[in-house]
Protein backbone atom coordinates (compact mmCIF):
# COMPACT_ATOMS: atom_id res chain seq x y z
CA UNK A 1 0.00 0.00 0.00
CA UNK A 2 1.35 3.28 -0.98
CA UNK A 3 1.72 6.03 1.61
CA UNK A 4 -1.00 8.71 1.05
CA UNK A 5 -0.18 11.95 -0.54
CA UNK A 6 -0.40 14.33 1.46
CA UNK A 7 2.72 17.18 2.47
CA UNK A 8 2.78 15.99 5.50
CA UNK A 9 3.84 12.68 4.28
CA UNK A 10 5.94 14.52 1.21
CA UNK A 11 7.72 16.82 3.50
CA UNK A 12 9.20 13.53 4.94
CA UNK A 13 11.20 12.92 1.90
CA UNK A 14 14.60 14.95 1.30
CA UNK A 15 14.46 17.69 -1.31
CA UNK A 16 16.71 16.72 -4.02
CA UNK A 17 17.63 20.56 -5.17
CA UNK A 18 19.11 22.42 -2.27
CA UNK A 19 18.79 26.08 -1.12
CA UNK A 20 21.79 27.61 -1.99
CA UNK A 21 20.59 28.36 -6.03
CA UNK A 22 20.56 31.22 -7.91
CA UNK A 23 16.93 31.68 -8.95
CA UNK A 24 15.77 35.07 -8.27
CA UNK A 25 13.70 35.37 -5.72
CA UNK A 26 10.00 34.29 -5.53
CA UNK A 27 10.78 32.38 -8.96
CA UNK A 28 8.49 29.26 -10.07
CA UNK A 29 11.07 26.97 -11.66
CA UNK A 30 12.61 25.74 -8.44
CA UNK A 31 9.32 25.09 -6.95
CA UNK A 32 8.42 22.62 -10.25
CA UNK A 33 11.67 20.86 -9.78
CA UNK A 34 11.30 20.27 -6.56
CA UNK A 35 7.55 19.06 -6.79
CA UNK A 36 8.77 16.60 -9.53
CA UNK A 37 11.62 15.06 -7.70
CA UNK A 38 9.69 14.67 -4.45
CA UNK A 39 7.29 12.83 -6.57
CA UNK A 40 9.67 10.32 -7.70
CA UNK A 41 10.18 7.33 -5.43
CA UNK A 42 13.02 5.95 -8.29
CA UNK A 43 16.20 7.41 -8.34
CA UNK A 44 16.49 10.27 -10.98
CA UNK A 45 19.39 11.05 -13.64
CA UNK A 46 18.45 14.31 -14.90
CA UNK A 47 19.54 16.76 -17.82
CA UNK A 48 18.91 20.29 -18.43
CA UNK A 49 18.77 22.40 -21.28
CA UNK A 50 20.49 25.52 -21.19
CA UNK A 51 18.14 27.78 -19.43
CA UNK A 52 17.51 30.06 -16.15
CA UNK A 53 17.60 27.06 -14.11
CA UNK A 54 20.87 25.40 -15.60
CA UNK A 55 23.05 28.57 -15.37
CA UNK A 56 21.56 29.07 -11.88
CA UNK A 57 21.58 25.88 -9.85
CA UNK A 58 24.81 25.02 -11.17
CA UNK A 59 27.09 27.85 -11.05
CA UNK A 60 31.33 27.43 -11.17
CA UNK A 61 31.63 24.35 -9.00
CA UNK A 62 28.37 24.96 -6.81
CA UNK A 63 25.44 22.47 -7.60
CA UNK A 64 22.07 22.81 -5.93
CA UNK A 65 21.17 19.32 -7.14
CA UNK A 66 21.61 15.64 -5.25
CA UNK A 67 21.27 13.87 -8.14
CA UNK A 68 22.87 12.80 -11.08
CA UNK A 69 22.84 15.94 -13.24
CA UNK A 70 24.25 16.61 -16.71
CA UNK A 71 24.19 19.73 -19.14
CA UNK A 72 25.31 20.02 -22.46
CA UNK A 73 23.72 22.66 -24.62
CA UNK A 74 20.68 24.69 -25.38
CA UNK A 75 19.59 22.37 -28.06
CA UNK A 76 19.67 18.81 -27.15
CA UNK A 77 18.95 17.85 -23.43
CA UNK A 78 16.56 15.37 -24.54
CA UNK A 79 19.41 14.00 -27.01
CA UNK A 80 22.01 14.11 -24.38
CA UNK A 81 19.35 12.03 -21.72
CA UNK A 82 18.43 9.76 -24.93
CA UNK A 83 22.05 8.63 -24.80
CA UNK A 84 22.43 8.27 -20.88
CA UNK A 85 19.09 6.18 -21.35
CA UNK A 86 20.61 4.40 -23.91
CA UNK A 87 23.91 3.45 -22.05
CA UNK A 88 21.82 2.65 -18.50
CA UNK A 89 19.96 -0.26 -20.59
CA UNK A 90 22.62 -1.41 -22.18
CA UNK A 91 25.13 -1.82 -18.85
CA UNK A 92 21.81 -3.56 -17.24
CA UNK A 93 21.85 -5.66 -19.93
CA UNK A 94 25.26 -6.56 -19.24
CA UNK A 95 24.76 -6.88 -15.70
CA UNK A 96 26.45 -4.00 -14.67
CA UNK A 97 23.43 -2.07 -13.07
CA UNK A 98 20.90 -3.66 -11.68
CA UNK A 99 18.52 -0.38 -9.83
CA UNK A 100 15.81 0.89 -11.41
CA UNK A 101 16.74 4.21 -12.76
CA UNK A 102 14.10 7.26 -14.33
CA UNK A 103 15.15 9.44 -16.55
CA UNK A 104 14.31 13.31 -16.72
CA UNK A 105 14.75 16.14 -18.43
CA UNK A 106 14.49 19.71 -17.98
CA UNK A 107 14.11 22.57 -20.17
CA UNK A 108 12.94 25.90 -19.93
CA UNK A 109 10.34 27.28 -23.19
CA UNK A 110 13.13 28.29 -25.17
CA UNK A 111 14.99 24.80 -25.08
CA UNK A 112 12.15 22.99 -25.37
CA UNK A 113 9.59 25.19 -27.42
CA UNK A 114 12.12 26.32 -29.90
CA UNK A 115 16.30 25.71 -30.04
CA UNK A 116 15.53 22.14 -28.25
CA UNK A 117 12.62 21.17 -30.46
CA UNK A 118 14.44 19.02 -32.80
CA UNK A 119 16.18 16.66 -30.59
CA UNK A 120 12.86 16.32 -28.09
CA UNK A 121 10.95 15.80 -30.81
CA UNK A 122 13.38 12.97 -32.20
CA UNK A 123 13.93 11.67 -28.32
CA UNK A 124 9.89 10.96 -28.37
CA UNK A 125 9.96 9.20 -31.61
CA UNK A 126 13.09 6.95 -30.92
CA UNK A 127 10.82 5.92 -28.10
CA UNK A 128 13.56 6.45 -25.14
CA UNK A 129 12.19 5.53 -21.33
CA UNK A 130 12.70 9.15 -20.41
CA UNK A 131 10.23 12.37 -18.93
CA UNK A 132 10.72 15.89 -20.59
CA UNK A 133 9.92 18.40 -18.36
CA UNK A 134 8.90 21.98 -19.84
CA UNK A 135 8.89 24.31 -17.29
CA UNK A 136 7.24 27.03 -19.49
CA UNK A 137 7.81 31.42 -18.60
CA UNK A 138 7.13 32.27 -21.76
CA UNK A 139 10.14 33.97 -22.58
CA UNK A 140 13.86 33.89 -22.82
CA UNK A 141 13.78 35.22 -19.27
CA UNK A 142 17.26 34.30 -18.79
CA UNK A 143 19.04 36.45 -21.31
CA UNK A 144 16.30 39.13 -20.66
CA UNK A 145 12.90 38.39 -21.42
CA UNK A 146 13.02 38.35 -25.22
CA UNK A 147 10.02 36.49 -27.18
CA UNK A 148 10.18 32.79 -27.84
CA UNK A 149 7.39 30.59 -29.37
CA UNK A 150 5.30 30.53 -25.94
CA UNK A 151 5.18 33.83 -25.54
CA UNK A 152 1.43 34.39 -24.68
CA UNK A 153 -0.76 36.69 -27.64
CA UNK A 154 0.13 40.37 -27.14
CA UNK A 155 2.78 39.70 -24.13
CA UNK A 156 5.65 43.08 -24.03
CA UNK A 157 8.97 41.71 -24.17
CA UNK A 158 12.15 43.16 -25.15
CA UNK A 159 12.24 42.05 -28.99
CA UNK A 160 8.08 42.46 -29.70
CA UNK A 161 7.81 45.71 -27.40
CA UNK A 162 4.21 47.59 -26.95
CA UNK A 163 5.60 50.84 -29.00
CA UNK A 164 3.76 52.60 -32.05
CA UNK A 165 4.29 49.73 -34.52
CA UNK A 166 3.04 46.88 -32.43
CA UNK A 167 1.38 46.03 -29.37
CA UNK A 168 3.48 43.21 -27.82
CA UNK A 169 3.69 39.93 -29.71
CA UNK A 170 1.44 39.90 -32.45
CA UNK A 171 1.22 36.28 -32.92
CA UNK A 172 -0.57 33.18 -30.68
CA UNK A 173 1.74 30.98 -28.55
CA UNK A 174 2.90 27.39 -30.37
CA UNK A 175 0.53 24.20 -28.34
CA UNK A 176 3.22 22.32 -27.44
CA UNK A 177 1.40 19.96 -25.68
CA UNK A 178 -0.78 19.35 -28.15
CA UNK A 179 2.47 18.72 -30.33
CA UNK A 180 3.55 16.57 -28.44
CA UNK A 181 0.78 14.49 -28.02
CA UNK A 182 0.72 13.89 -31.65
CA UNK A 183 3.41 12.49 -31.63
CA UNK A 184 1.82 9.64 -30.27
CA UNK A 185 3.83 8.99 -26.95
CA UNK A 186 2.31 7.38 -24.03
CA UNK A 187 1.61 10.30 -21.95
CA UNK A 188 1.67 13.64 -22.31
CA UNK A 189 0.34 16.19 -19.81
CA UNK A 190 0.21 19.90 -18.93
CA UNK A 191 -0.01 21.16 -15.11
CA UNK A 192 0.72 24.18 -12.87
CA UNK A 193 2.51 24.39 -9.00
CA UNK A 194 -0.39 25.65 -7.40
CA UNK A 195 -2.06 22.64 -8.46
CA UNK A 196 0.28 20.43 -6.32
CA UNK A 197 -1.36 17.29 -6.27
CA UNK A 198 -2.33 17.10 -9.58
CA UNK A 199 1.12 18.16 -10.92
CA UNK A 200 2.58 15.25 -8.33
CA UNK A 201 -0.02 12.53 -9.46
CA UNK A 202 1.09 13.27 -12.97
CA UNK A 203 4.78 13.14 -12.20
CA UNK A 204 4.24 9.47 -10.46
CA UNK A 205 1.86 8.11 -13.33
CA UNK A 206 4.70 9.36 -16.07
CA UNK A 207 7.51 7.51 -14.87
CA UNK A 208 5.47 4.40 -13.89
CA UNK A 209 4.56 4.15 -17.94
CA UNK A 210 7.55 3.09 -19.97
CA UNK A 211 8.42 5.22 -22.97
CA UNK A 212 8.48 8.43 -23.78
CA UNK A 213 6.36 11.15 -21.88
CA UNK A 214 6.07 15.12 -21.88
CA UNK A 215 4.80 17.72 -19.44
CA UNK A 216 4.34 20.95 -19.65
CA UNK A 217 4.25 23.26 -16.38
CA UNK A 218 3.84 26.89 -15.86
CA UNK A 219 6.59 28.41 -13.99
CA UNK A 220 5.54 32.16 -13.35
CA UNK A 221 8.41 34.42 -14.02
CA UNK A 222 7.99 37.72 -11.46
CA UNK A 223 10.65 39.53 -13.68
CA UNK A 224 9.46 38.77 -17.17
CA UNK A 225 6.02 39.14 -16.18
CA UNK A 226 6.25 42.26 -14.58
CA UNK A 227 4.54 41.22 -11.12
CA UNK A 228 5.07 41.01 -7.50
CA UNK A 229 7.35 38.29 -6.44
CA UNK A 230 5.03 36.85 -4.23
CA UNK A 231 2.69 36.11 -6.52
CA UNK A 232 4.15 32.94 -8.38
CA UNK A 233 1.43 30.34 -6.87
CA UNK A 234 -1.38 33.04 -6.88
CA UNK A 235 -0.44 33.84 -11.13
CA UNK A 236 -0.86 30.11 -11.15
CA UNK A 237 -3.33 29.62 -10.43
CA UNK A 238 -5.22 32.09 -12.27
CA UNK A 239 -4.23 31.11 -15.39
CA UNK A 240 -5.84 27.39 -14.33
CA UNK A 241 -9.04 29.13 -13.25
CA UNK A 242 -9.40 31.68 -16.66
CA UNK A 243 -8.54 28.55 -18.71
CA UNK A 244 -5.33 29.81 -20.03
CA UNK A 245 -3.57 27.08 -18.82
CA UNK A 246 -5.91 23.91 -18.34
CA UNK A 247 -4.58 21.51 -16.28
CA UNK A 248 -5.35 17.98 -18.62
CA UNK A 249 -3.45 14.62 -19.57
CA UNK A 250 -3.76 12.35 -22.93
CA UNK A 251 -2.97 9.04 -21.98
CA UNK A 252 -2.36 6.81 -24.97
CA UNK A 253 -4.64 9.27 -27.14
CA UNK A 254 -7.22 9.46 -24.66
CA UNK A 255 -7.77 13.21 -23.52
CA UNK A 256 -8.84 13.37 -19.68
CA UNK A 257 -9.28 17.29 -18.19
CA UNK A 258 -7.77 16.76 -14.50
CA UNK A 259 -9.24 19.86 -13.11
CA UNK A 260 -12.63 21.94 -14.16
CA UNK A 261 -13.12 25.12 -12.77
CA UNK A 262 -16.30 25.60 -11.06
CA UNK A 263 -17.02 29.16 -12.07
CA UNK A 264 -14.68 29.97 -15.65
CA UNK A 265 -13.19 33.34 -14.22
CA UNK A 266 -12.39 36.08 -17.63
CA UNK A 267 -8.81 35.93 -19.01
CA UNK A 268 -8.39 39.78 -17.65
CA UNK A 269 -8.30 38.12 -13.86
CA UNK A 270 -4.90 36.48 -14.64
CA UNK A 271 -3.37 39.35 -17.50
CA UNK A 272 -4.63 42.28 -15.36
CA UNK A 273 -1.60 41.72 -12.67
CA UNK A 274 0.87 41.43 -14.93
CA UNK A 275 2.84 44.62 -16.28
CA UNK A 276 3.66 42.75 -19.20
CA UNK A 277 -0.12 42.59 -20.27
CA UNK A 278 -0.69 46.34 -18.75
CA UNK A 279 -1.28 48.21 -22.64
CA UNK A 280 -4.27 45.41 -23.32
CA UNK A 281 -6.20 47.56 -20.92
CA UNK A 282 -5.03 51.04 -22.41
CA UNK A 283 -7.77 52.41 -24.46
CA UNK A 284 -7.96 51.44 -28.22
CA UNK A 285 -6.59 47.54 -27.46
CA UNK A 286 -10.20 46.13 -26.57
CA UNK A 287 -10.41 44.19 -29.27
CA UNK A 288 -6.97 42.67 -28.75
CA UNK A 289 -8.18 41.65 -25.24
CA UNK A 290 -11.00 40.64 -26.93
CA UNK A 291 -9.49 38.13 -29.40
CA UNK A 292 -7.33 37.00 -26.52
CA UNK A 293 -10.33 35.53 -24.85
CA UNK A 294 -11.77 34.21 -27.61
CA UNK A 295 -8.68 32.21 -28.42
CA UNK A 296 -8.60 30.86 -24.87
CA UNK A 297 -12.01 29.82 -24.98
CA UNK A 298 -11.75 28.21 -28.23
CA UNK A 299 -8.76 25.92 -26.48
CA UNK A 300 -10.78 25.57 -23.95
CA UNK A 301 -13.56 24.15 -26.22
CA UNK A 302 -11.31 22.16 -27.82
CA UNK A 303 -10.37 20.23 -25.03
CA UNK A 304 -13.91 19.95 -23.11
CA UNK A 305 -15.08 18.60 -26.83
CA UNK A 306 -11.76 16.17 -27.06
CA UNK A 307 -12.16 15.02 -23.32
CA UNK A 308 -16.17 14.25 -23.77
CA UNK A 309 -17.22 16.05 -20.59
CA UNK A 310 -18.50 19.15 -23.10
CA UNK B 1 32.40 30.23 0.32
CA UNK B 2 35.68 30.48 -1.89
CA UNK B 3 35.69 30.24 -5.56
CA UNK B 4 38.41 27.71 -6.61
CA UNK B 5 41.00 28.66 -9.46
CA UNK B 6 40.89 27.76 -12.66
CA UNK B 7 43.76 25.17 -11.87
CA UNK B 8 41.76 23.61 -9.36
CA UNK B 9 38.52 22.85 -10.60
CA UNK B 10 37.78 19.21 -11.87
CA UNK B 11 38.38 18.69 -15.89
CA UNK B 12 35.14 18.90 -17.40
CA UNK B 13 33.86 21.19 -14.40
CA UNK B 14 32.39 17.99 -13.07
CA UNK B 15 30.98 18.46 -9.39
CA UNK B 16 31.90 15.92 -7.40
CA UNK B 17 30.01 17.39 -4.68
CA UNK B 18 25.74 16.91 -4.58
CA UNK B 19 24.17 19.99 -3.07
CA UNK B 20 27.29 22.15 -2.75
CA UNK B 21 25.54 25.05 -3.22
CA UNK B 22 24.24 25.04 0.35
CA UNK B 23 27.75 26.93 1.11
CA UNK B 24 26.54 29.96 -0.71
CA UNK B 25 24.02 31.73 1.77
CA UNK B 26 21.50 33.65 -0.36
CA UNK B 27 19.78 35.18 2.71
CA UNK B 28 21.57 38.82 2.00
CA UNK B 29 19.12 39.09 -0.78
CA UNK B 30 16.30 39.72 1.32
CA UNK B 31 14.29 42.83 1.56
CA UNK B 32 11.50 41.61 3.50
CA UNK B 33 11.66 39.03 6.11
CA UNK B 34 8.45 36.48 6.90
CA UNK B 35 7.81 36.39 10.69
CA UNK B 36 6.09 32.84 11.67
CA UNK B 37 3.38 33.35 14.13
CA UNK B 38 3.07 29.85 15.81
CA UNK B 39 -0.48 30.47 17.44
CA UNK B 40 -2.11 30.92 14.09
CA UNK B 41 -0.58 28.15 12.33
CA UNK B 42 -2.63 24.97 11.38
CA UNK B 43 0.57 22.98 9.59
CA UNK B 44 -0.93 23.17 6.29
CA UNK B 45 2.22 22.85 4.82
CA UNK B 46 1.53 25.56 1.68
CA UNK B 47 4.43 27.49 3.26
CA UNK B 48 7.11 24.58 3.09
CA UNK B 49 5.54 23.13 -0.40
CA UNK B 50 5.66 26.53 -2.25
CA UNK B 51 8.94 28.05 -1.21
CA UNK B 52 10.82 27.91 -4.24
CA UNK B 53 14.55 28.20 -1.69
CA UNK B 54 13.37 25.32 0.57
CA UNK B 55 14.02 27.46 3.05
CA UNK B 56 11.07 26.46 5.44
CA UNK B 57 11.93 23.58 8.38
CA UNK B 58 9.72 21.23 8.30
CA UNK B 59 10.71 18.72 11.33
CA UNK B 60 7.81 14.96 11.23
CA UNK B 61 5.87 16.64 9.27
CA UNK B 62 5.58 19.62 11.26
CA UNK B 63 6.88 23.03 10.46
CA UNK B 64 9.25 24.64 12.65
CA UNK B 65 10.18 27.74 11.36
CA UNK B 66 12.54 29.79 8.72
CA UNK B 67 16.11 29.20 7.27
CA UNK B 68 17.05 32.57 7.30
CA UNK B 69 20.64 31.86 5.71
CA UNK B 70 18.37 30.92 2.62
CA UNK B 71 15.15 32.98 2.13
CA UNK B 72 15.28 35.43 -0.15
CA UNK B 73 12.13 36.70 1.17
CA UNK B 74 9.80 36.76 -1.99
CA UNK B 75 6.64 36.40 0.51
CA UNK B 76 4.95 33.58 -1.26
CA UNK B 77 4.58 32.00 1.90
CA UNK B 78 3.25 34.69 3.51
CA UNK B 79 0.86 34.90 0.45
CA UNK B 80 -0.38 31.29 0.12
CA UNK B 81 -0.47 31.27 4.34
CA UNK B 82 -4.53 30.32 5.19
CA UNK B 83 -4.05 31.14 8.50
CA UNK B 84 -6.30 30.55 11.47
CA UNK B 85 -9.94 32.29 11.38
CA UNK B 86 -8.08 35.03 9.09
CA UNK B 87 -5.07 35.82 11.06
CA UNK B 88 -2.13 34.72 8.71
CA UNK B 89 0.39 32.44 10.73
CA UNK B 90 3.18 34.42 8.38
CA UNK B 91 3.58 38.21 7.57
CA UNK B 92 6.07 39.75 5.97
CA UNK B 93 8.36 42.36 8.07
CA UNK B 94 11.12 45.31 6.27
CA UNK B 95 14.31 43.87 7.22
CA UNK B 96 16.07 45.82 9.51
CA UNK B 97 13.63 47.43 11.02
Amino acid sequence: MATPLTLKELSKKEILLTSGHRMCSGCGAPIIVKMVLLASDYPIVAANATGCLEVSTCISDYTAWKIPWIHNAFENAAATLSGVETMYRFLKKQGKIDKDIKFIAFGGDGGTYDIGFQSLSGAMERGHDMLYVCYDNGAYMNTGIQRSSATPYGADTTTCPVGSGIQGKPQPRKNLTKIMAAHDIPYTAQASPSHWMDLVKKVKKALEIKGPKFMNILAPCNRGWRSRTDDAIQLSRLAVETCYWPLYEIENGVTKVTFKPKEKKPLADFLKPQGRFKHLFAPGNENMLKNFQEMVDKEWGYLLKASGTE
Amino acid sequence: MKLKGWKNVNPGAVCTEAGSALQFKTGSWRAYRPRWIEENCIQCLFCWAYCPDMAVNVKDGKMTGFNYDYCKGCGICALECPGKKGNKAIVMEEEGK
